[in-house]
């Protein structure tokens, strides 16, 4: 293990592919490192300070997050100054409680995972620039992790019989893609937004309909309480692609809608516009998932991300996939939101595949996933 | 007493380690590429070349700001990560300090300039005072501060100068910027300082955090957070939005 982070840091500075070999070598002559890898994983891609601890890749052993979604709901949205501002003063305070919660010493942590894109670019130097200072003080190995991957690792966390291939719909705030995980760290993107994310829909409906930022878990109350028939708003089909989504037309649409009943002068009434909307969503959501999975003869499908703790979404999947056969995953409530747990494990089959990252890692905002 | 100072508060990355009265080694660079990408592997190469453990560390030197708002997180996450991996404290220096105290000895009244865009300046004033020895001959200058570091219009510190009314040194990458505007008006005997000394320096940094340490100024690195001397553009538009519904 030690003979195994010695030529791990000789080689640290050269080129990434040579790295990679080397690495595997060790690896491959290194038994203990096949099992209970301890992984410190640091997100900070947005607006919550996370660090986590996990274990073999499964087993959270501390996952802390601080929110700053209070500071910016001031402002109806995530301000990415005020965001890198307050992940500045928190970083280090996260970290030292994960370790303490998860009753480590940094020493004892194999590798450091962190999410270096895609995000807000200021946001995500606070937590690459930290991870690589404590990376090389400590002669810790570095692996960079993308957001996106570390939100379909999720899963594995809670399912411990979850294995690739399987197909991960991708929903939050920022991201919306139908994804096909053919292996640990193998991805094919069958399906992403052309304009907004579905949680951005959320979030601008709900400004519309007076409810406030966040959206997504406001709209997903209010609408419980109203018919999701009540209304019908189109469900965008896009050109020449089976499984891409459009939410910007539905939005549209929900925002004409008001603006005609306001002109009529006729009540409107919110849990309906709410649940219509949602059901235009969540229809669309399902209706692409299920094709992809037929299409590529999958049968096991995940949802991931923030918009994946959303009841409806959840409930919609379990029917359709019942009715199909599939096998059916998703995260606790925690775990589908901006958490550091995702990304150490994420960077734990990352790092068991003898990926690493170098000390010049740079934040990428728009990072492709499957890119390196 | 060994420090490791950064300094990634402006155009300038910079790394500094320093042993009592002496600089073991700086590397700066100012170039084109991001402070995320040279700043470790710079300190990394330092390391290697002193063959520096890091452990041997007593303390981590910071300018802790004015200066870019990314590029003072970028240093601020490093000697973050640093101390927490070490264990060790956090001196943060004021960049503006940082940049005055280059000029040691000068006899002019010392004006850092560093440009804030929107026609303003992270400024301040500094003066060095001899200071003699009661025993021998020798002199000690002291860093005095007459104005603290702050945001101006460029125009608003020029007046400053004038008003005192004596000769006085630029230094910092503000000068490039309003080099003509100085000319145009200022009204006392003025200079700039030379190249190799009118950028950030981070062994001015782990000079001066030798000077703060003695006084006694070390932050817990939990603790640390950088000086903006500037809010947010969403705080300021909030700020001035709530003011005008105030005057209504």
């Amino acid at each position: 293990m030690k003979k195994a982070i010695g030529r791990f840091l000789a080689g640290r500075l050269q080129t990434k592919k040579y790295m990679n070999k080397k690495k595997i070598d060790s690896l491959e002559n290194a038994e203990d490192m096949k099992k209970d890898l301890l992984i410190l994983g640091i997100e900070t891609s947005c607006d919550e300070t996370a660090a986590a601890v996990v274990c073999g890749g499964r087993t959270v052993l501390s996952n802390v997050i601080y929110s700053q979604i209070d500071l910016h709901t001031l402002y109806g949205g995530v301000v990415p100054e005020i965001a890198s501002r307050k992940h500045i003063e928190k970083i280090d305070q996260v970290i030292e409680q994960a370790l303490k919660e998860a009753d480590k010493k940094l020493e004892e942590i194999d590798a450091i995972a962190v999410t270096y894109g895609p995000g807000l670019v200021g946001a995500l130097l606070v937590g690459v620039s930290a991870a690589k200072a404590i990376s090389y003080a400590a002669k810790i190995p570095l692996v960079g992790v993308h957001h996106i991957e570390g939100h379909i690792s999720a899963n594995f966390i809670e399912n411990p019989d979850l294995e690739p291939p399987f197909l991960c719909l991708v929903v939050s705030g920022g991201h919306s893609h139908l994804v096909f995980v053919k292996a640990y760290g193998e991805y094919e993107i069958l399906g992403r937004t052309r304009d907004d994310a579905a949680g951005e829909a959320y979030d601008k409906v709900a400004r519309a309909i007076g409810l406030g930022y966040p959206g997504g878990p406001k709209i997903d109350k209010i609408a419980k309480e109203g018919n999701p028939e009540a209304i019908h708003f189109p469900r965008a089909k896009v050109e020449n692609s089976n499984f891409d989504f459009s939410f910007s037309g539905l939005k549209s649409s929900v925002l004409n809608y008001l603006n005609g009943m306001k002109m009529k002068e006729e009540p409107v009434h919110i849990p309906d516009v709410a649940a219509s909307f949602q059901k235009a969503v969540v229809d669309v959501l399902v209706d692409h998932s299920m094709a992809a999975l037929k299409e590529y003869h999958i049968n096991k499908f995940a949802i991931a991300g923030g918009v994946a703790s959303n009841s409806a979404i959840r409930e919609a999947f379990v029917q359709a996939c019942k009715k199909s056969e599939i096998e059916f995953y998703y995260p606790s409530p925690v775990y589908c939101t901006d958490n550091a747990a995702m990304i150490a494990v994420a960077g734990y089959y990352d790092f068991k595949k003898g990926m690493t990252s170098g000390l010049d890692l740079n934040a990428v905002a728009n990072l492709k996933l499957g890119e390196r | 007493m060994k420090i490791l100072a950064l300094d990634s508060s402006g155009l300038v990355a910079s790394v500094a380690i320093a042993e009592d009265d002496k600089l073991i080694s700086e590397y700066t660079v100012q170039y084109k590429k991001t402070h995320s990408q040279t700043l470790l592997p710079m300190l990394d190469e330092v390391s290697k070349m002193i063959e520096l453990e890091i452990e041997s560390i007593d303390l981590i030197a910071i300018a802790k700001g004015p200066g870019s708002f990314t590029g003072l997180r970028i240093g601020a996450a490093t000697a973050k990560g640093l101390a927490f991996a070490t264990k060790k404290p956090i001196i943060g220096i004021p960049t503006i300090e940082g940049l005055a105290y280059q000029l040691y000895g000068a006899t002019q009244i010392i004006c850092p300039i560093m440009d804030a865009r929107r026609g303003q300046v992270y400024t301040g004033l500094y003066q060095f005072q001899p200071e003699k020895n009661e025993e021998h001959e020798q002199f000690r200058f002291m860093l005095k501060e007459i104005k603290e570091q702050c945001t101006l219009q460029i125009e608003e510190i020029i007046e400053e100068i004038n008003q005192a009314n004596k000769s006085v040194m630029f230094t910092g990458d503000g000068i490039p910027v309003f080099e003509s505007r100085i000319a145009e008006l200022i009204r006392v005997p003025y200079s700039f300082a030379p190249l190799h000394r009118n950028r950030q320096s981070a062994a001015a940094v782990a000079a001066l955090a030798f000077e703060y340490y003695k006084e006694g100024k070390i932050t817990k690195s939990s603790e640390f957070h950088p000086e903006y001397l500037r809010l947010s553009q969403a705080e300021r538009e909030r700020k001035e939005k709530l003011s005008q519904n105030a005057d209504r």
